[in-house]
C-alpha cells in the first residue's frame, strides 16, 4: 500500500511541514516550524534537549496532533488522515521501547501484521530485514535479554519492515558502541534514494556523514537548514587558519593586513620552548588564501613560520554557534519581531 | 476494527506465555476449590434448602475483587510505562482497537478461569452418580451471571489500568472501584439514602444490586434491565478508557 501511494505522487515532497506549532498549557514546544524533505533524502534533525525534535517527529507520525500549522507526508495531510499517514511511516521512538517478553521474530511478525503486511510476504520480509540488520542469530532470543545494540537493530528492523516511503528515527544510535554506530550508519545510508529518512542525533559527526541535509532546531524554532557545507559557510561565516609562528605579534598584524585586509588574530597561545606559538586567524574570505599567507610570511625575515593549516569547522561548531545565536535572539527581552524571524531566514533556502 | 483480532490474539498469547497468569490461575483454583470443598462438606453433613451452585456463586466477589485487578492492571499501564504504546499507536492502529483488544484478552482469561471451576461440579456429578442431586438450573444461571457481570468488572479493570502508568496504582484503583460497586448492595439498606434529596441516587443504587442480580440469574430470571446494566457499564468504562488514553497522549 505505501508503495502504491509513492508511485502515484512521485514528484511531491516526502514530508512538507508548514508553520507547525505545538503548545502544552501555554508552553510552546514547537514554534512555527517549516521544512520539507525530498523523496529519498536523509535529513538530520539536530537540537539540544527539549528543542522540540521529538515533538515534531511525533506530530509527523500522527501520534500527537499539532496546535496549528500543516504537516503532509507524501502529500497526505497528517491532521485529517492520520491512519493513512501511519501506513506511510516507519517510526522508531526515542529510547526505542520494545516489549521485554517477546522473541525477536515474534515481535517482527506481530508488527508486520499490524502494519498490514500480507502473511505470505511477511515471512520473507522478516527474513530480509533480519539479514539487513544482522539479527539472524538473535531471531529466537527474548528481546528483554538482548544487548542495547541488538535492541536498536530490532527497532530499526521494525521501522523498515513494511518498506514505508518515510522513516523517522529518534536518536537511533544513542548508547551504541562505535562498531554498532557504523553498522546503523551504513544501514541508514543504504536507504538513501529508496526511502526518505529523518534522524535525530546528538552525535554530530555521524549526522554529517550520514545526512544529505541538516535541520537545526532550538527552543522550538528552526534555526537553520541546509547541507553541512552550506551551514558551515552561513553560520560560521569565516575561514579559520592555524599558524605556528615565532616573532613579534605586534608586527604580525600589519603583515597579515598586507596579505588580506580582513585577516585578524582571533586566538593566541603561549609560546613553546622553541619560541613558536599557535595562532588562530579568521578571515571573511571563503576562497583559500593559505598559499599567499605562506609565501608572504615565509619571505618575511621578522618571522619564522613552522606550520600553516586551514581549520575546517565541524558540524559541532556550527551547531554550537547556531543554537547559541538563536538562544541569544530568543532570550533578548522585548526583542522586535523582525529579529525573531531572522533566526528562521535560513529556513527559506 | 481490522486490527482488533491481531491485537486480541497477541494479547491472549502474551497472557498464556506469562508465568504470572498460571500463578494467578493456581491461586484462583485453590481458593475456589477450598470454598467448594467446604461447601460439599457442609452439604454432606446436613441437608440444605438452597442449591450448592447458588451458594458457590454467592462468593463470586472474592475472586472478582482479587482476580480482576490482577488480570487487568498490567494491560495498559505497562504499555504506557515502557513507551510501547507510542510504537503501537504509530502503526495503523486506533486507540479503540488497542483498548478493545486488551479488554477482550482479559475477559477471555477471566471466563477461562471461571470456566475451569466447572470441573468441580463435573467431579461432584461423577462421584454422586445420581443426577437428582445435581441441579443444573442455578449452575447455568450462575455461569451466565459471571459471564455477563464480567463484562463490566473487566471493563473497570481496563479503565483503572488506563489511568496510571504504575501497575500497583492501577490494581489498587481497580480493587477500590470494584469494592465500591459491590458495596452499593449494602448502602441501599442503610438510612443514609432515606432523605428526599438523595432519592435519585437511591434509585441508581437500587438498580445496582449485584447480589440480587445473581440470585435472579440463579433462579432463571434473565432481566433485560440487568443485562443492560452490565452492558452499559462495560461500554461506559471502555469509552472512558479510550478517551482517557487519548487525553493522556495529547498531554504526553
Amino acid at each position: 500500500m505505501p508503495d502504491d501511494s509513492t508511485q502515484t505522487v512521485p514528484t511531491s515532497p516526502a514530508i512538507e511541514v508548514q508553520n507547525l506549532v505545538k503548545s502544552y498549557a501555554g508552553f510552546l514546544a514547537v514554534n512555527n516550524v517549516s521544512f520539507t524533505v525530498r523523496r529519498g533524502e536523509i535529513l538530520g534533525f539536530l537540537g539540544p534537549n527539549g528543542a522540540g525534535k521529538s515533538t515534531t517527529m511525533r506530530i509527523l507520525t500522527g501520534y500527537l496532533p499539532a496546535t496549528s500549522g500543516a504537516a503532509r507526508v507524501c502529500d497526505i495531510p497528517v491532521a485529517t488522515h492520520p491512519e493513512e499517514v501511519k501506513r506511510l511511516i516507519g517510526y522508531m521512538p526515542e529510547n526505542n521501547p520494545l516489549p521485554e517478553d517477546m522473541r525477536v521474530s515474534e515481535y517482527l511478525h506481530y508488527r508486520g501484521r499490524l502494519k498490514e503486511l500480507r502473511r505470505r510476504k511477511l515471512t520473507s520480509r522478516i527474513a530480509e530485514v533480519m539479514e539487513l540488520c544482522d539479527l539472524g542469530r538473535e531471531r529466537h532470543r527474548i528481546i528483554g535479554k538482548l544487548s542495547k545494540g541488538f535492541r536498536q537493530r530490532v527497532g530499526i528492523a521494525e521501522a523498515i519492515l513494511s518498506e514505508p516511503p518515510v522513516i523517522i528515527m529518534d536518536e537511533p544510535t544513542i548508547g551504541l558502541d562505535p562498531h554498532q554506530i557504523q553498522l546503523v550508519r551504513d544501514l541508514i545510508a543504504s536507504l538513501r534514494g529508496r526511502m526518505s529518512v529523518i534522524i535525530s542525533s546528538h552525535i554530530l559527526p555521524e549526522i554529517e556523514v550520514t545526512c544529505d541535509r541538516v535541520l537545526i532546531i532550538n527552543q522550538g524554532r528552526v534555526v537553520t537548514m541546509g547541507t553541512p557545507a552550506e551551514l558551515r559557510r552561513d553560520i560560521i561565516g569565516h575561514s579559520v587558519y592555524k599558524l605556528e609562528i615565532s616573532g613579534d605579534l605586534d608586527l604580525l598584524s600589519s603583515a597579515l593586513t598586507a596579505v588580506e585586509p580582513t585577516l585578524k588574530i582571533s586566538e593566541t597561545n603561549a609560546p613553546d620552548a622553541d619560541g613558536f606559538r599557535a595562532l588562530y586567524l579568521t578571515t571573511d574570505r571563503d576562497d583559500p588564501i593559505g598559499e599567499q599567507l605562506m609565501r608572504s610570511l615565509g619571505a618575511d625575515a621578522r618571522f619564522r613560520l613552522r606550520g600553516l593549516v586551514r581549520e575546517h569547522p565541524t558540524l559541532e561548531d556550527v551547531f554550537l554557534v547556531a543554537t547559541r545565536r538563536s538562544r541569544d535572539i530568543i532570550d533578548t527581552p522585548k526583542a522586535p519581531k523582525g529579529r525573531n524571524s531572522k533566526s528562521q531566514t535560513p529556513n527559506s533556502k | 476494527m481490522r486490527h482488533f483480532f491481531t491485537i486480541l490474539s497477541h494479547e491472549i498469547r502474551m497472557l498464556l506465555v506469562n508465568p504470572g497468569t498460571y500463578i494467578a490461575g493456581v491461586f484462583f483454583l485453590a481458593v475456589m476449590g477450598s470454598i467448594f470443598v467446604d461447601l460439599v462438606t457442609a452439604y454432606s453433613a446436613a441437608p440444605q434448602e438452597i442449591s450448592p451452585a447458588t451458594v458457590f456463586f454467592r462468593l463470586f466477589w472474592v475472586p472478582v475483587l482479587f482476580m480482576v485487578p490482577l488480570l487487568t492492571m498490567k494491560s495498559i499501564s505497562e504499555e504506557r510505562r515502557h513507551g510501547t504504546l507510542e510504537t503501537l499507536l504509530t502503526s495503523p492502529v486506533s486507540t479503540a482497537e488497542v483498548v478493545l483488544g486488551k479488554y477482550g484478552a482479559a475477559y477471555f482469561l477471566y471466563i477461562l478461569l471461571w470456566g475451569s471451576t466447572a470441573v468441580f461440579f463435573y467431579i461432584l456429578q461423577k462421584y454422586a452418580g445420581d443426577l437428582r442431586f445435581f441441579d443444573r438450573g442455578p449452575l447455568i444461571g450462575g455461569y451466565l451471571f459471571i459471564a455477563v457481570s464480567g463484562l463490566f468488572f473487566v471493563g473497570i479493570g481496563i479503565f483503572a489500568s488506563s489511568l496510571s502508568r504504575n501497575q500497583a496504582v492501577s490494581g489498587f484503583l481497580c480493587f477500590t472501584l470494584l469494592a465500591l460497586i459491590l458495596g452499593l448492595n449494602f448502602v441501599s439498606d442503610t438510612d443514609l439514602l432515606s432523605s428526599e434529596t438523595l432519592s435519585p441516587f437511591k434509585s441508581v443504587v437500587q438498580r445496582a444490586q449485584i447480589f440480587q442480580h445473581l440470585d435472579d440469574f440463579s433462579r432463571g430470571i434473565i432481566d433485560t434491565r440487568q443485562l443492560l446494566f452490565y452492558a452499559s457499564g462495560a461500554t461506559l468504562t471502555l469509552i472512558l478508557s479510550i478517551l482517557g488514553l487519548e487525553a493522556k497522549i495529547l498531554h504526553s
